[in-house]
């Protein structure tokens, strides 16, 4: 299957698996400790340190490892989270129409006229800000995106004959779900999978960025931002790191993304 | 003889594929057709889906649709190459010199806009006419065509007239410009019957009036017949016969062509009632939210093995009977017997073998079948379901009904998509026969098939009530159908049944009004048989 794969998915395909690698692996990558100062403060780069130092004098490259560890598990967390609770309350709310539908939909309206970031700020300003705390709040805001999305789709769904003629077999409401509806939402779920991944990356690292994400020592790419920000008036390029990392990150998993969409809606199996 | 209006000369046009797991390619669809259209003639292309009827009329406007390509061969329009021309003189050629009739009006009419507005728009925008001389003809064209009000009806918008009026509008459209040719595609296939009578009969008309030349595209030989000169047979974008179309109808040559003359050659022997299986009484049905019946006091009765025939036209609440007996739509009076039980008036309070016993086969094969479950899976669960087979006894099982159905194990693992339209109602059927039934639904299950597979599929069903013992309840609009395989037959119009009783007693005279128009309005394979029938019937279509 990968000789049809075009180029511009395969780049895609395979920056996200070096990130997704190195985040994995990242205490046997790193060639340094994550908080653990080894030189002077924003030491240009060099053979010792490849991406320069920080702005108290650790090694960049192995807080950006380790940023980088900390960022992807928070942001696949959250999606998971997301997709889980947002797809399984979609599906359901198209099935059974009605009152269900309406308590669950309008619910999800009244959450999403609150501004994300603002909802965000205001939950974590009041709680303890831990990892398992960000993606709990993260994975909830964007399960109403979720939702909304599987509950369009899987309504266009319930109405085909198929599910019918299940319906007319005696099918209980798990079949039809499972079997009959969400193997067909499944395509346009996953390929917004990946957007929604990329959303909660900007998103933890905004959070961090404004101090209520991951707290210091620990390290994360939006948190790295805001600890060199000051270096940038000086010249330091320090800052700019993550943020390129940021910017790779989303663009090669928006490739891939976009590769999947494009195989799944078109009528042509995304090969034209 | 004068040079030829068109003329075509060894067209060979290609279409990009994207098979599954392989390279796009292309595949030739169309290889070298000639013919020749004389100014004022009728050309009709016939053929089954696929045959590259609509590419080679679309080629006549030098226009190929998505992935198509013409490569080769000359289409010469009014002593001109068209397509060595750029796109500039394309422009000028379409909707002006040659027009285009679409199968669909109500899918090719812009929702957002006026019907007057659309209908003079390529006259205005060629410089044909001006806007209000353009107007002027638009309404001396609606008269022709026989549409109510022509002063007014072009300031309705699309959705505010019948599908049998905006297909009329859509000539009107083609007309306007007084272009030298027309090509009509299919503009018949989407309506009932009885309309269709009436639009054939005005766009016959129109093309005699304004002696325009057309190539009129059709699967149905019957229909062509009508209003060709020339008719060209084809299959897989060969020409297969091409000749005056008395010769084609009376002494066709080939045996393709004979297959279509004689298509519907089924001979089913009339069964006598016996005690019902179903009988529903009295049912008077509404949708919800509604305010006015569907159904009213409708009472049927089929006999256990033998096949009632529900017959009319769209609206006539033929699908609705089907919904409330299936419990999908609970009547709001009335009741059903069924196997000697009185069926719940609701579906999800019916029992495993009420549900069993009573299946259903759907019009569209390929939506009534789940895109991700093999053939196996679709089969299979039937039997899983209320029989609880397993394993190698359900594997079995699932050859035994892939035989019936007369496809071999091969297609157990493959996927509706890669199917053909006759195979996946046959995959349908088997799903159907899975659960033993003793009476299956059949709601249009041939019509959206072409007329040798539909044959085919009418066959089987036979063949299998024969050995099954299984009743049908056969919903259609086809009288060629009805006449084919019903034991008995319900005339519907309206949400009444009109006319009800054995084949033989319902398909001879006298007949009421509504059971005449029907059955006048079968396209019949002779020719004449338009102009016969538009003066003699006694009341139009509810469709006007």
């Amino acid at each position: 299957m990968f000789k049809n794969i075009p180029i511009s998915a395969l780049i895609g395909l395979f920056f996200t698996g070096l990130y997704f690698f190195i985040a994995i692996f990242a205490p046997w990558i790193a060639p340094y400790g994550m908080a653990e100062a080894v030189g002077d403060v924003w030491e240009p780069s060099s053979a010792k340190h490849w991406l320069g130092t920080d702005s108290i004098g650790r090694d960049l490259l192995s807080r950006m490892i380790y940023g980088g560890r900390t960022t992807i598990f928070i942001a696949t967390a959250a999606t998971i989270l997301s997709f889980t609770l947002g797809s399984c309350l979609g599906l359901l709310a198209a099935v059974m129409g009605g009152w269900v539908d309406q308590a669950i939909s309008r619910f999800v309206d009244l959450i999403m006229s609150i501004p994300t970031l603002i909802f965000a700020l205001v939950v974590l300003s009041v709680m303890p800000v831990t990892i398992p705390v960000l993606i709990l709040v993260m994975g909830l805001l964007d399960s109403t995106r979720v939702y909304r999305l599987s509950r369009a789709v899987a309504v266009d769904i319930n109405v085909m004959d198929y599910v019918e003629a299940a319906t007319l077999r005696g099918e209980g409401r798990g079949w039809i779900i499972f079997r009959e509806i969400l193997p067909n939402a499944l395509s346009p779920l996953v390929a917004e999978m990946g957007l929604r991944f990329i959303f909660a990356v900007l998103f933890v690292s905004t959070l961090s960025f404004l101090g209520l994400g991951v707290q210091p020592p620990g390290a994360d790419w939006g948190g790295i931002v805001k600890e060199n920000k000051d270096g940038i008036v000086y010249g330091i390029p320090a800052a700019l790191v993550p943020a390129f990392a940021i910017a790779t990150l989303a663009i090669s998993v928006n490739l891939v993304a976009d590769w999947i969409l494009n195989r799944t809606t078109s009528l042509k199996g995304g090969r034209g | 003889m004068s040079d030829p209006l068109l003329k075509v000369c060894g067209l060979k046009i290609d279409a990009t594929v994207y098979p599954p797991d392989a390279k796009p390619h292309q595949i030739k669809i169309v290889h070298g057709v000639d013919f020749e259209l004389q100014k004022g003639k009728v050309l009709g292309l016939i053929g089954e889906s696929g045959a590259g009827k609509s590419t080679i009329g679309l080629s006549a406007l030098g226009y190929g649709r998505g992935g198509v390509e013409l490569t080769g061969g000359e289409v010469w329009v009014n002593g001109r190459d068209i397509l060595q021309g750029g796109i500039a003189d394309l422009r000028k050629l379409r909707g002006a010199e040659v027009t285009y009739v679409a199968q669909s009006a109500a899918a090719s009419f812009n929702p957002a806009k006026k019907i007057m507005d659309q209908v003079v728009e390529a006259s205005v925008s060629q410089g044909k006419f001006s806007r209000s001389d353009a107007e002027a003809k638009a309404r001396l064209l609606f008269a022709k065509l026989g549409l109510p009000d022509p002063d007014n009806i072009g300031s309705r918008y699309p959705h505010q007239v019948s599908g049998g009026q905006l297909q009329r509008c859509m000539t009107a459209l083609a007309l306007c410009p007084e272009p030298d040719l027309v090509v009509f595609d299919e503009p018949t296939t989407a309506l009932d019957v009885t309309t269709q009578i009436d639009v054939l009969a005005a766009i016959k008309e129109a093309i005699r009036d304004t002696g325009v030349a057309a190539l009129y595209i059709s699967h149905d030989l019957a229909v062509v017949a009508q209003v060709s000169d020339d008719i060209m047979v084809l299959k897989m974008g060969e020409m297969v016969e091409y000749g005056p179309v008395d010769q084609i109808i009376n002494t066709p040559q080939e045996e393709y062509t004979k297959a279509l003359v004689s298509v519907r050659s089924i001979n089913n022997e009339e069964k006598t009632p016996t005690a019902p299986i179903l009988s529903a009484k009295n049912i008077t049905a509404r949708y919800k939210g509604t305010k006015f019946d569907v159904l009213h006091d409708v009472s049927i009765d089929i006999s256990p093995g033998q096949t009632l025939a529900v017959v009319g036209e769209s609206g006539s609440g033929k699908s609705t009977l089907a919904r409330v007996i299936t419990g999908l739509l609970p009547p709001k009076d009335g009741s059903t017997d069924f196997a000697g039980r009185t069926l719940s008036p609701d579906q999800p309070s019916r029992t495993k073998e009420d549900l069993r016993e009573l299946q259903m086969i759907y019009q569209m094969a390929d939506v009534a079948m789940n895109p991700r479950q093999t053939v196996g899976t679709i089969i299979g669960r039937p039997l899983e379901f209320y029989f609880g087979l397993k394993g190698a006894e359900k594997h079995k099982r699932i050859n035994e009904l892939l035989d019936e159905i007369e496809m071999g194990d091969g297609f157990i693992d493959r996927y509706p998509a890669e199917l053909s339209g006759g195979q996946k109602q046959r995959v349908c059927i088997a799903r159907a026969l899975a659960a033993k039934p003793k009476l299956i639904i059949c709601d249009e299950v041939t019509s959206a098939l072409d007329p040798l597979v539909a044959d085919g599929i009418l066959k089987l069903l036979l063949n299998l009530q024969k050995r099954e013992d299984v009743a049908y309840l056969f919903i259609t609009h086809d009288l060629a159908t009805v006449r084919a395989i019903a034991d008995s037959i319900a005339v519907m119009y309206q949400g009444k049944v009109v006319r009800y009783g054995a084949k033989s007693e319902v398909l001879s005279p006298p007949f009421d009004d509504y059971t005449d128009l029907l059955l006048s309005s079968v396209p019949e394979m002779n020719l004449g048989w338009l102009e016969n029938v538009i003066a003699t019937r006694k009341m139009e279509s509810a469709g006007n």
